[in-house]
């Protein structure tokens, strides 16, 4: 046993050069590699912020240095736009909306698929995740009826609540497993203390579960917040619209000023990478455990 | 836990009364979802199955029954046909370039170095950026006069540059291309999560007995990683199938059809041209494209990996 170790231990001290060597230039190649990569994927947000600063004939003439001169007022118009702040907000409304009536069913639901036997169960967890399979898009002209039946046309909650509902499969699959390791000797220890099914619901399982409930609701705000077809069919009058309403209306009304379009979009891309830098950790989470698992 | 405490108080009473106060309970804690969920996901995609029988333009009475003309109509016309082949072309490119070159980032992550959160950070950035907005700051960067071309210029290759996404013959590339740059930052996060599931030990103990680096991933690594793949492959037919949003913000399928996809016809006849009843049928082929496709998957391709063990061992 201590021999190999001994002999490992030799090679990581003083490895020969030339495996020094081929150690270099492969590092330096898996780095050209990935700052190409990273490259690729930073530039058009970089083009798209630092254009905004442009106006439209130095955009044409030069997008590519740093804009000379600097023009604010692509942003300044922007942001004294209330049409631009009634969207954020609108499409603040209908993600918080829909996160918390999706993660609210979802628990609840999860609660009993993971922690109760009755017949049926692994039925019911089966409807539930073929919801995978249904896509928004099969789904949306009928939607567009159904929600026009509801007198929920044009209406938040009338966007939020089909948006929950494509949201209950992913939700309840990253759930239940979570809330099946809690122990059972915690449910005992509280229905002896006299705490009801709901009682231990909402006092010991949800704030035990808190990490995977953060999970599911950033999941469920980033899907919300990027949702296009949904608000397109459902929502009319300029004034519900969210942001991916509102930012390609503007790109189609003002397709000559790219400057200001660059801008507009620039702005609405800020609140989805603030986030995403936050809460990197709970959208990877997530997305592994649905993919991989599921 | 009352449930247990008074099936038992209630004893000797049948064993279907105990499960039916069971199912109750649960019942009960799950009938919100389940009335969300019917009522907005499955009742609509019945729904459709019934309006794809009829001549309807969604707003007068639904009485104007055809049987399958619609689908008749679908099957026959060049447009649709040409939508579903261009589906076709991007899950191939999808399959063939993106999944391959997420798995190469992927597997050049899996390995610790100073920088490779800040990396995976970037790579993955796109996935959280809307569909729309990268859909507007492509088709400003692509166009004639835009950064691509004055990029290209200013390095001398000014010639390569076209302006792809209103060509007809090089939209569905351009429009790979983007979907990837948006997408393969998902797939790698993916790969990469099943690549930290795998022991490193195995792909140790293969480089001892004497396997290069590249004979271990391709005869230690990939193989284990099979099931991610799998799950990234489905996830990648099942996405590039109903692709809508960047479709219809930069080229709304033109020019001249050319990059028009299932989803985009579905809503340029249902939504914009009042055909309800077609648009329907038209969204019925597709989700039994996506359904077939997802049982034949699982049952041909996923299946394996339940007796994966044996398999690969």
């Amino acid at each position: 046993m201590a021999e190999p170790s001994g002999a490992s231990l030799h090679i990581t001290a003083r490895p020969e050069a030339r495996v020094r060597v081929r150690r270099f230039a492969a590092s330096l190649a898996r780095w050209a590699v990935l700052l190409a990569v990273a490259a690729i994927v930073v530039i058009p947000v970089v083009y798209a912020a630092l254009g905004g600063f442009r106006d439209a004939p130095q955009l044409a003439a030069d997008p590519v240095g740093l804009p000379n001169p600097w023009v604010w007022t692509n942003y300044l118009d922007t942001l004294t736009d209330p049409a631009f702040w009634l969207q954020l907000w609108n499409s603040t409304l209908v993600a918080a909306l829909s996160t918390i009536i999706v993660v609210l069913f979802s628990a609840l639901a999860a609660f009993v698929l993971a922690r109760r036997e009755f017949p049926g169960r692994e039925a019911a967890y089966t409807l539930f995740t073929l919801g995978l399979l249904f896509p928004v898009t099969v789904a949306i002209l009928p939607l567009l009826i159904l929600v026009r039946d509801l007198g929920l046309q044009d209406n938040p909650l009338g966007l939020a609540l089909p948006e929950a509902a494509f949201g209950l499969s992913l939700t309840i699959i990253i759930l239940r497993p979570f809330f099946s390791r809690i122990p059972k000797e915690l449910e005992d220890a509280a229905a002896i203390d006299g705490c009801g099914p709901l009682g231990f619901f909402f006092r010991i399982l949800l704030p035990l579960s808190r990490p995977a409930l953060v999970t599911v609701a950033v999941l469920a705000i980033v899907f919300s917040w990027n949702q296009f077809l949904l608000p397109l069919v459902l929502l009319s009058s300029e004034s519900n619209w969210t942001l991916p309403l509102g930012v390609t209306n503007f790109s189609t009304q003002y397709t000559t000023d790219t400057a200001r379009i660059l801008a507009y979009t620039t702005l609405a891309l800020v609140p989805a990478l603030v986030f995403y830098v936050i809460a990197e950790r709970q959208i990877v989470g997530g997305l592994t455990t649905g993919g991989v698992k599921g | 836990m009352l449930v247990t405490h008074v099936a038992t108080a209630l004893g000797s009473r049948s064993r279907t009364g105990r499960n039916l106060r069971l199912m109750g309970v649960a019942g009960l804690f799950m009938l919100p979802a389940l009335a969300l969920y019917a009522l907005f996901v499955l009742l609509p995609i019945v729904q459709a199955a019934h309006y794809s029988l009829y001549d309807w333009n969604g707003l007068e009475p639904l009485n104007q029954f055809i049987g399958l003309a619609n689908f008749e109509r679908a099957l026959s016309d060049p447009v649709f046909l040409g939508a579903v082949s261009h589906n076709a072309v991007i899950v191939v490119l999808s399959l063939a370039v993106q999944i391959p070159f997420a798995l190469g980032l992927a597997l050049m992550l899996n390995r610790r170095f100073r920088g490779r959160s800040i990396m995976r950070l970037v790579f993955f950035a796109p996935y959280v950026i809307a569909e729309v907005i990268t859909a507007i700051v492509w088709s400003l960067l692509l166009q004639p006069d835009g950064l691509a071309e004055h990029f290209l210029t200013a390095i001398g290759l000014g010639d390569l540059y076209s302006p792809w996404l209103a060509d007809p013959d090089t939209v569905l590339v351009a429009l790979f291309f983007i979907i990837s740059w948006k997408y393969f930052g998902f797939h790698m996060i993916l790969l990469l999560a099943g690549l930290q599931g795998i022991p490193r030990e195995l792909e140790e103990a293969a480089t001892i007995d004497g396997a290069t680096r590249g004979q271990a991933i391709r005869y230690v690594t990939l193989p284990l990683l099979g099931p991610t793949i799998r799950v990234s492959v489905f996830l990648s037919i099942i996405g590039a199938l109903q692709l809508f949003d960047l479709v219809w913000v930069t080229t709304r399928g033109g020019p001249v059809n050319a990059s028009n996809t299932m989803a985009v016809y579905m809503f340029d006849r249902g939504i914009v041209r009042f055909q309800f009843g077609y648009g329907s049928a038209v969204a019925v082929i597709l989700f039994l494209l996506c359904f077939t496709l997802a049982l034949a998957y699982q049952r041909w391709v996923l299946r394996r990996d339940t007796d994966g063990a044996t398999t690969y061992g």
